[in-house]
């Protein structure tokens, strides 16, 4: 079971409060009937499915109840970091080495 | 290739086993052949079997990153079904169930196909309407699949708890006789001294590290680590790492990597007589022939290539067992493993060409691949060999995310997912 930081409850807590919520930073259309077929495939089921750093969405739903974004190695299940839903992506990640 | 019969026991037996041959070689590759299949599990040796056993088509290489069938072929739960809810899967799945029945005398190695019978148990009012759904439309297809009442499902299956009292009381069951189990590593073997014997080039400890392609776009071979190997048609067979291939290709996949657990017990004596799922209580589990109880748990709730799994999964699927079979409380676990299953959006596979020219896939079969092996190689085989589907994996396109056509049997949930 993993341990999680919430942002929000700037805690560790484990696994079993949260809810994984898929791939992060992916803004729904603002007019979604007028996407293209192309657009609407690639919003809607295309998904980074990386061996490695993953930005992925978490809900806190057992606790607090919000959202956040985390960056995890999906080969370690180590997380490099979370934070709060709305924060931009993270140009550099803490010890990273690339 | 030396046939294996019970004269060649004999012979053997007479001087001292000496003369039992390789089951497959281990060939240096070539620079070029005229088909690479990525990954060496029983979907790809199965391609790889079929392509030369009924296209001719020899000149083959399968790459495997590790050693043969050390993915999910070895890592599952064996179960084999067809009883699928719609037209497409019930395609696929009893085309694969039609070749189990005959695959150990075609390919002369015992896959240990045993149709013990497949038991869905139904918990509530909701399990019973879809189970019976299923059945309808099971036998529209052909397939068979039968509802049992609490009381034959138990005289099916002995252990069963169906007492009214129990937490998750058995309000009834599905039941595809023709359904079973099969040795998962003699499928993987099976495949690989036929596909061999034929001539096909069986690589392991050969990952892939990228794929080339020509400035039209079309694939000319593969970047292992064990240098550049050419080919005009490249097929991708890589379960929960099919996505990173692709991703070497410049295709991206509708799909995500999750892991997947399963564990036995010590051995026992025979016990449990058939598969017993319960898609509700998310159980499922069989006894192999060396008496182990084997049984699958769910998958984790995030992404991952880790290859082990959250302990809590494991906890969750054997609290249920305990419900439902009380008598295997006090059994002792003896070794947990996860492997990564690829899953769609629809939780049905892609079996089809891509955008890319010369480059196939054969993905996506989440948490329920192993059943389709000889199917799956079968029309994937046709499919690379006539550069044009076999009808039955015509509708498993990679197109159907765009144009909507899907084959939604997580909706339909007629399996454990």
């Amino acid at each position: 079971m993993l341990l999680i930081r919430c942002p929000y409850c700037e805690e560790e807590r484990p696994e079993l409060e949260f809810r994984n919520a898929g791939e992060a930073h992916i803004a729904r259309p603002t007019n979604i009937a007028a996407e293209s077929e192309d657009d609407f495939e690639k919003f809607f089921f295309i998904r980074s499915n990386p061996k490695g750093v993953i930005y992925e969405r978490w809900r806190h739903i057992h606790g607090c109840a919000r959202f956040f974004n985390a960056v995890r190695d999906t080969v370690t299940d180590k997380f490099v970091m979370t934070y709060k839903a709305g924060e931009p992506k993270p140009a550099k990640l803490p010890g990273a080495s690339k | 290739m030396k046939k294996y019969s019970v004269f060649a026991i004999a012979r053997e037996a007479m001087r001292g086993h000496k003369g039992w041959e390789e089951q497959w070689t281990s060939p240096e590759p070539k620079k070029e052949y005229d088909v690479i299949i990525v990954g060496a599990g029983g979907h790809g040796l199965a391609t790889a079997y079929y392509l030369a056993s009924e296209h001719g088509i020899t000149n083959v290489a399968v790459l495997e990153k590790g050693w043969l069938g050390g993915g999910n072929t070895g890592r599952n739960t064996t179960i084999i079904r067809s009883n699928y809810l719609y037209d497409e899967s019930a395609g696929i799945y009893d085309h694969a169930l039609k070749l189990w029945d005959g695959l150990s005398q075609e390919l002369n190695y015992n896959v240990m196909y045993s149709p013990r019978g497949v038991m869905m148990l139904a918990h509530n009012v909701h399990d019973v309407q879809v189970f019976k759904r299923h059945i309808h439309a099971n036998r529209l297809n052909g397939i068979d699949n039968e509802w049992l009442t609490p009381e034959q499902a138990k005289e099916f299956c002995p252990p069963l708890n169906i007492a009214k009292e129990a937490r998750y009381p058995v309000m009834g069951a599905a039941l595809q006789r023709r359904g079973g189990t099969a040795r998962h590593d003699a499928v993987a073997w099976g495949y690989a001294r036929g596909a061999s014997a034929r001539g096909v080039h069986i690589i392991q400890n050969c990952e892939v590290t990228g794929v080339k392609r020509a400035a039209n776009g079309a694939v000319t071979g593969v970047e292992t680590t064990r240098g550049f190997i050419g080919a005009k048609k490249v097929g991708v067979v890589a379960a929960g790492h099919s996505s990173v291939i692709m991703d070497m290709a410049g295709v991206r996949m509708p799909l995500e990597s999750y892991p997947l657990q399963a564990l036995v017990s010590e051995p026992v004596k025979p016990v449990v007589p058939c598969v017993i799922m319960s898609n509700t209580v998310h159980a499922y589990i069989s006894q192999s022939d060396k008496g182990e109880l084997v049984i699958g748990a769910g998958t984790d709730q995030y992404i991952s290539y880790s290859q082990t799994g959250g302990l809590h999964i494991l906890q969750h699927t054997l609290d249920a067992i305990c419900e439902m079979f009380p008598i295997f409380t006090r059994m002792k676990m003896l070794r947990s493993w996860g492997g990564i299953v690829d899953v769609t959006p629809d939780r049905s596979p892609i079996l089809a060409k891509t955008p890319v020219k010369g480059l196939y896939v054969n993905c996506g079969w989440g948490t329920g691949g192993f059943k389709a092996t000889p199917g799956s190689g079968n029309v994937f085989a046709h499919t690379i060999a006539k550069d044009d589907p076999h009808p039955i994996n015509a509708p498993f396109t990679l197109e159907r995310f765009r144009t909507g056509r899907l084959i939604d049997e997580a909706a339909a949930a007629a399996v454990a997912h």
